[in-house]
Order: C-alpha cells, then structure tokens, then sequence
C-alpha cells in the first residue's frame, strides 16, 4: 500500500491523448497531499517513446504485443495485476472510449470504489465532479485506502501535464496476456465528405447578418486560421449560400464545440436548440436585444462584417509574429 | 432513416381502402372524377410523386403501397386545399392523408422532427418539449394577475385555452399578452388552465398520430371537467377545430369560439379601445384551419376593420383559397424534410402576395403564423419593411393610449 | 438466441434540477424521470439484432416512477419480454446497486449478448454496462454504434474520437455499452403502445435485499454558477478583436 497516484495513460495509433496530460496535471495536485508519487501507466508495445514527455516521477511500461492496440480485456489483465501488486492511493483513468472500458470492471474486479467525470483534486485528498453535463456538481473525499476516479477535462490544460524532462521509465513485465476475449480486427478511418459539424470543435456560424453570399468568405477566411469550420443558421442554408450539412438548429445538427462563435445570428428558439449543450459562445450582434445574448458566455455588440476584416488581420499578423 | 416503408401484406391496398370508408363521408372517395382539381389545389402538389388525385388513382389500381413507398405522404402539410376545391367533397385531407400518414407512423418510418414534436407532446404536454411547469410563465408580468383555475378555484365566464404556441415560443407569447390585455380591457371574466393545459393534439392527429390524439384529449378532458365556465374561447384555430369538430367524438363537448368570434361579437366596445395608430395598409391572411376547415371569413375581417385609419386589402389567394403558411396540420414538424425537397416555403409565396398588394401589414390569427411569415420577410425581396403581426397585436397597437 | 437490455430512467433535464435540503443530492420531488437516452439506442440496436437473426429479447428495469409506460414502450417495439425489479428504488440507487441487481436477472436468464447503454448522465460511480461485465465476468466493449453477429461472436464498431471506429471481435457471452444504434431508436405509435399494455404483460420480480454499497460519498452536491446574461465586451471592432484573441487563446484555440 502506498500513496502513489497512478494514471492510465491513454494512446492511440501512436498518439497519446490529452486526458492523459490532463490526469497527470490533476494527480500532482493529490500525490502532493498524500506524499506520493505520480506514475504513469503505460500499455503498449514498441510504445517507450511516448512516455517521453509524460510529466511523471516515474512510468510504468508493460511491453507485450497484446498490447499494441488497446482491447479492454488486454488491459484489464494488465491493469489488475499491476493495480493489486502496487495497491496505490489513487489510479486515474479517462472517462473515454479506452478509460471507461476498464475503470468500472476493475472496480468489481478490485473490489476498489470508483468516483466518475472528476475534473480536479485537491491535495487533501477531495474530488470535485460534474455530473448531467455539467449542470450538477459534487464534492467529496476519495475513498481510503484505495480508489479508482475517471476524468473528464475541467479546467486543466493538457500543458501542465507536459514535461521537456522524459521521466524515469520503469519496465514491468506481467503474466501472459492470451485468451482475449476482445481483440481489435481493424480501424476504419471516417469518411471524407462535407465536414460533419457536430464532431468539429471550433465554429464559426454566420446569420442573417453576413449578408450576402459572397460576405461568407471571410468567415470562411476565419475559420481556417483557427481550424475550424463554417456553420450557419437555417436563413443562409435555406438561401442556397451553405450546404444543409452546415445548418444548425432544430431543422438541422445539434452541435457541441469548445468554441461556437455566432455572427449575425439572433437566436431563435429553433436555433437555439441547436447549440444548448455549447458552453462557450461568443455572439456578435448588433441588437443588444438579440436573444442570443441570453445563452452567450460573451457578447458585443458590433457589426460582424466590420469585426471579421479585424479579427482576419490580428490573427494573420499574430501568426507571423 | 427511411421515411418511407413497404407494407407486408398483400391485401394491404383493399384493407386501406376500405379503412377510408369509416371516416365521416369517407365512401365519397368511390365517386372521385379523377379531375385532377385536388392536386393542382395542393401547394406541393408539383412535387409529390403522387398527389392526391392520382393516390386515389392507385387505390382503384389495388397498388397504393406504391405511394408510401415515396416521399410523397410527408409533403402533406394538412392544408385543406384539396379538401375544399374536390367537387364530390369527398374529405380528402381527414380521409386519405391523415389515415396514410397513420399508417407510415404505425410502421415507425416518420422525418425526425415530427418525432421529436410527437415524443415531446406524450411526455411534457406540448410539441416544443418545454417544461409543463413553466405553461403560464409568459403572464408572469400581467397586471392584474391572470386567474390560473387551479389556484383560483372559482367559476369562471370564459376559459381560455392559450395552445402551445402562444404558451412557449418567444415570439408568439405576444400575441397571449396582447390577448390577455384585451379581455381586460372588455372586463371579460377569463381564467386559464396554465401548467394543467396539455396540447390540443390536433396537429398531432393530423400528422398520423390518432392514439395520441386521444391521450392528450382524454387530459384535457379530465381537466375541462373540474371547472366551472360557460365556454371555451381560444387563440389557435387548432384547438379550435379539435374542440369543435373532434372532442365531442370522444364525448367531450363545450361551447368554443375563436378569439375572432368573440370579438366580433364586441365590435362596438372595442372601437371605444382603439385610437388611430398611423395610416396604414393591411391584408389578412385566412389560417388553414378558421378558414377552410371551419368557414370563419368575417369575423376576423369584421375585428380588422376596427382599427381606425386603417385601409384593408385583399391578397389574390383569399378567404377559401388561402395559401397555406405551411404550418397546416403538423406540417410545422416538417419543415425540414419539405425544404430538402422543395427548396421554397409556403409562407415565402404568402408573403410574396402581400408585399404585392402593397400591404405594410400582414395580420394573422393562428400561432404557426407569425414565426413562419416572419422568417419569411427576411428572405423574400422586398419584404423587409413588412411588419407580420397577429390580430390581437394590432388591437393593442392602437389602444387608447391615456 | 438472447438479448438481455437492462434499461434505466433518469432525471430529465427538461425540468430544473434543484439539491434538496440535505445539500447532497437531488430534490427528487421536481423531477422527471424518461428512459436514459442511450439505453434507448440498445433497446433499438437490440430490435435490429432481431430484425437480422433470430432473437429473443427481454428488458427489464428497477420499480421507478414512469418504468410501466417505458416497458411497454419496449415491447411495442418488438421486445418479447419485460420484467420489473420491485425493490425500495424510489429515491435512485448508484450503479454499482443497481448493477448487482441487474447481474441476479442476467444469470437466470443467461444471454447471449446483454446490451445497455453506454453511461447515463447521473452517473457518479461507473457505468452499468462495465459494471455489469465486471459482476458476470464477461468481455465488455463500450461505445459501440453497430453490432454484427457471425457464429459464437460478435464484431462491434467501437466508436473513438475524430470519427474513427475500430472493428472489434468479442466472444460471446458478452456486453456491450451502446454509444448509437445504427439507426434512430424508432418512434411507436401511441395505439401500438396502449395495444401492448391490454396485451402483454410485466413480470414483476421481487428482491430479498438491496446492497447499497458502491456509491461515492458525497459532501456537497451544488450547481455551478451561471452567469445570466453574455459579459459583453465594450468598445469598436479593433477593442473586440483584441479581447476574442485573448479568449481564443485560453479557450486553447489560438
């Protein structure tokens, strides 16, 4: 038994995700408290590299070709024996396609207590997590001696879990990994059509104040400089200006980007149930009236048209700089 | 998802047909011309692959699973053209459409947004899926305070029954101000049913939904039945129709007026109301469902003709021959699906016809309307000066200002 | 064969969630309970196994407020069977309760494959589909958007981020945690529904006793503090533009 924090290390085709930075950000907090260290727990095989930038005191690396693409049985195996041998204070997982494939199992496995969607620690051992979307929040303690918590992101940058420093990588080699009930056949890549805006993390969405059909471009201009893509309300879709697979709303996608910037947009009801789940969005209207203002985190109230040509050349400059 | 389905059985055709017949006047379909009158009434007649002249058509040819096979059913908007124009009136909207409809929904097979409004109209009483708690919160700030009968318990004159629309969305919330502030004015004794109104479920119906229909009657019903008042006067031609035409099949009957009605009856005591407002141009719109479905043509011009200074005009589709805004009888819950197809709206050629006769205004009298025209004034050269306003809007407009 | 479907109702989000006087959970007396959305789409995804193969379904869910109306919606559906658990299960239990509870049905029933949803968003202690696996023993694969039967196994789509999708082999038995049916759980006809209730009807099973361990312990349930209105920020398109960059950059945008 000790006061170690592990954190399961997420990755996939070779990249690791950013919950795992996330994680190890938030376990320094609590290995801290608890006198502990922070270690990262690394499946894989051939995969030591991508423990290089994990900021860690120490990482724990299982090699074995089982490993090489995650399969929930392969890492329950591994993660069993790890976690009943170490029998750390806390063992961190993504509340993901890969954490929450394991984190439940190996609590009946462990028979450890799990407390979901935690977004922070803190050194004295409380865990803060948002539950129904974030609507509802909970505080308690984690569970002694031993406990299992699933993450989300909440506030924590994915850089504070970076380190320029490789940590010290612990080879741990386990019992065989065969008999997987839960093997990968094969990944089939998404298809290359029009972007699909409910999956895009940064939109720019233009109303009825962009115009004219050619005023678009400049949102469009905008977007590629931050890597999103262009949306809109039903008006311009139904005007010929966007394809229906850029509409947003009621008639349309229901989005959920980090970033939806509304340009012109009102905010009519049937817009607005598109965007209910956005938590930050930014309008810019010139009726200070506009409903939309009421569900926006940030609001101003100038011409959009005006503020695009600004913001295009701020950025551009800001880029070269 | 498929909108569209393949029945299994091979009688389906006969079994269909013969349902027809139970609707009231059904067996009218037998004498059908086939004079082609109902689809060229149909406002999506061109796009439907069969529109209802030739639907009937298949169903003599025993192969009307050829027609749920299109898209055809769903570009339906339950206008009640057909219906009006068919010389053997034979009840083609309630008797053919509504009961094809049925049929898809009974297979599962419907566009996404009719199943969000008919999922959201079992669970919270209302299409838009808003709280039922939160019906009567848009007369929060009415002074003084509107009688809610639950809380109020005492007999009332009037019940009125504010509708989805008016209740929830935004825009339409107006209209039940302004309506409210009227019946103040006139000292009418009204209460509503607030949190305990439900959806009349009439566009439900129309949309295929008979059960829920009936599910949604049946708590009205129950509600209409605890309190004491001598009619039921409502602001939704809808509720209207459904109290009128379709509750007393359930065996649930109660005097209904149109808002319209009622005040056409108070014509004298509301001109006392109004003052001049500017000199202006208005046109009316005859709703789908006051109009055709239930021939109420003057009143509505009776109350308009109030408002002094004001010089009303005609559009070229008028009274009987309205064009329909698109709402119709759930046709609001398929907008989408339509403009995939058609890529025009039905409110943007309605709104084409009033900037034509050079109106300022275009008045309405149903719920679905004011959004719809509204939307469509943004798009329709020409039409961005033009003000949509409901009846009950313009009445307070003008008020006696002291 | 058998599909089992543990299905659960959940507060709707419809209404307003408010913490009741203890400060540490819900105020139960406000709120609205519909079928959690994903189990929907397990429901749906179960209905389709069957459309394809030659299957048996049976759902079942704990006595809550609405579970009748939910499980014959199910059946109305194409669900062969439904069983209510009757148990003190009122005020919501967590997930590992309720799992143990669903494991007891599972081992009688003894299913092929048990499909439920992937999570629930009044999670606080896992998920039931992981849990579940982890009480029975079996494979478990979550996120899964389509399931495709070939002799004793299945291949699932496992949905990743980015849209990509890995095609897993899982050997049967096995559960599986339903992100998205292949198709939109279907809409049932209101007549279909109230047909099934004169039709069909719904094993009640009773439960010696509730093992309510599992659950976090909660000092402080609280909402987060909504801001009402947008912060507006002042001044001319030059001013505005500076303050988007900076939010740009700590939404991690720029």
């Amino acid at each position: 038994m000790n006061q170690d924090i592990f954190v399961v290390i997420e990755h996939l085709r070779g990249q690791v995700a950013d919950i795992s930075f996330i994680m190890l950000a938030a376990a320094r907090s609590l290995a801290q408290g608890a006198g502990g260290q922070v270690v990262g727990v690394l499946l894989g095989h051939n995969a030591q590299d991508l423990a290089n930038n994990l900021s860690a005191d120490r990482v724990d690396y299982i090699d074995h070709p089982t490993l090489a693409e995650f399969s929930s049985d392969a890492y329950i195996l591994a993660l069993t024996e790890i976690i009943s041998k170490a029998k750390p204070k806390a063992v961190l997982f993504g509340n993901t396609s890969i954490g929450s494939d394991v984190a439940s199992v190996l609590s009946v496995k462990l028979g450890l207590p799990l407390v979901s969607s935690c977004i922070h620690f803190s050194p004295d051992g409380k865990f803060t997590s948002q539950i129904f979307g974030g609507k509802i929040m909970t505080e308690g303690t984690l569970p002694e001696p031993s406990a299992l918590a699933t993450m989300i992101p909440g506030g924590i940058k994915p850089e504070e879990g970076q380190s320029a420093q490789p940590p010290a990588l612990n080879p741990l080699s386990i019992e065989a990994l065969d008999d997987l009930r839960v093997k990968l056949v094969n990944y089939i890549e998404p298809e290359v059509s029009d972007v699909d805006i409910s999956t895009e993390s940064i939109l720019i969405s233009v109303g009825r104040g962009v115009q004219t059909e050619d005023n678009i471009e400049l949102a469009e201009e905008l977007a590629d400089l931050l890597g999103g893509v262009v949306c809109s309300s039903r008006p311009i879709v139904d005007q010929g200006w966007l394809p229906t697979s850029r509409m947003v709303g009621k008639s349309g996608k229901k989005v959920k980007p980090n970033l939806y910037l509304a340009l012109g947009i009102s905010g009519a009801p049937e817009h607005i149930e598109g965007i209910s789940d956005c938590e930050n969005i930014i309008a810019v209207n010139t009726d200070p009236t506009a409903p939309i203002f009421d569900i926006a985190k940030y609001g101003a109230e100038v011409d959009m048209l005006d503020l695009l040509e600004v913001l295009i050349e701020e950025i551009e400059e800001a880029k070269e700089g | 998802m498929a909108y569209t389905t393949v029945p299994k059985s091979s009688t389906f055709s006969e079994t269909f047909y013969s349902s027809l017949f139970d609707v009231t006047d059904g067996e009218r379909i037998r004498t059908c011309l086939q004079c082609a009158t109902c689809s060229g009434a149909c406002p999506y007649g061109y796009l439907m692959d069969y529109p209802p002249g030739k639907m009937i058509g298949l169903l003599r040819a025993n192969r009307f699973e050829q027609v749920l096979e299109t898209d055809t059913v769903w570009m339906c908007v339950s206008c009640y053209a057909c219906t009006e124009f068919c010389p053997k009136k034979i009840p083609l909207t309630p008797g053919l459409l509504t009961r094809a409809k049925e049929e898809l929904l009974l297979a599962g097979s419907i566009p996404n947004e009719l199943q969000d409004a008919l999922e959201n109209s079992q669970r919270y009483g209302n299409p838009l899926g808003e709280s039922p708690r939160k019906r009567a919160d848009w007369a929060e700030d009415i002074e003084p305070e509107i009688v809610i009968m639950r809380k109020t318990k005492r007999p009332v004159d009037v019940l009125w029954f504010v509708g989805d629309y008016p209740s929830y969305h935004p825009r339409v919330q107006n209209s039940a101000r302004a309506m409210a502030k009227i019946f103040q004015a006139l000292n009418v004794d009204f209460g509503i049913l607030g949190p305990e109104e439900n959806s009349d479920g009439d566009s439900q119906r129309l949309a295929g939904e008979s059960g829920l229909f009936e599910v949604l009657a049946e708590k009205n019903g129950k509600v209409f039945e605890k309190y004491q008042f001598n009619e039921i006067i409502t602001t939704d031609p809808h509720a209207y129709n459904a109290f009128k035409n379709e509750y007393p099949k359930l065996g649930i009957e109660y005097p209904v007026r149109h808002y319209t009605e009622f005040l056409a009856d108070h014509l004298d005591e509301l001109k006392t109301l109004l003052q001049e407002n500017g000199s202006t141009r208005i046109t009316y719109h005859d709703p789908c469902y006051l109009g055709r479905a239930n021939n109420v043509y003057d009143q509505p011009r009776a109350v308009i003709e109030t408002l002094p200074g004001v010089e009303f005009v005609e559009m070229s589709h008028t009274r009987s021959n309205s064009l329909c805004c698109g709402g119709g009888g759930g046709g609001m819950w398929l907008d989408g699906f339509q403009w995939e197809k058609a890529h025009a709206r039905l409110s943007e050629w309605r709104v084409r016809e009033a900037v034509k006769v050079g109106a300022d205004i275009l008045a309405v009298a149903c719920p679905y309307e004011a959004p719809r025209f509204e939307d469509a004034t943004k798009t329709v050269k020409g039409a961005e000066d033009l003000i949509v306003k409901d009846i009950t809007e313009l009445l307070v407009d003008a008020f006696v200002t002291n | 064969m058998k599909i089992a479907v543990p299905i659960n109702l959940v507060p709707d989000l419809v209404e307003e969630l408010t913490i009741d006087d203890s400060g540490t959970a819900l105020d139960m007396s406000w709120l609205r309970l519909t079928i959690n959305e994903f189990d929907d789409h397990a429901i749906e995804e179960a209905i389709l196994l069957k459309e394809e193969n030659d299957a048996e379904i049976t759902v079942f869910a704990s006595d809550q407020e609405g579970v009748d109306d939910m499980l014959f919606t199910a059946i109305a559906k194409g669900a062969d069977q439904a069983i209510k658990i009757m148990g003190d299960f009122e005020e919501g239990v967590n997930s590992h309760t309720l799992a143990r509870v669903f494991r007891d049905i599972i081992k009688e029933l003894n299913p092929d494959l048990v499909l439920t949803g992937v999570q629930a968003h009044n999670d606080q202690d896992g998920s039931i589909g992981p849990l579940l696996a982890g009480y029975l023993e079996m494979p478990y694969v979550g996120y899964v958007s389509g399931v495709d039967l070939q002799g004793g196994k299945a291949i699932v789509k496992k949905e990743y981020p980015g849209g990509l999708i890995a095609e897993m082999e899982v050997t049967l038995p096995a559960v599986l945690g339903i992100q998205a049916a292949e198709e939109p759980p279907r809409y049932v006809a209101i007549s279909k529904v109230r047909q099934a209730m004169k039709t069909s009807t719904i094993e009640e099973r009773d439960i010696s006793e509730l093992d309510i361990s599992g659950g976090p312990v909660i000092d402080r349930m609280f909402k987060p503090e909504v801001g009402e209105r947008a912060i507006m920020i002042e001044g001319d398109e030059e001013e505005v533009a500076a303050r988007l960059i900076e939010l740009f950059e700590e939404l991690g945008v720029l």
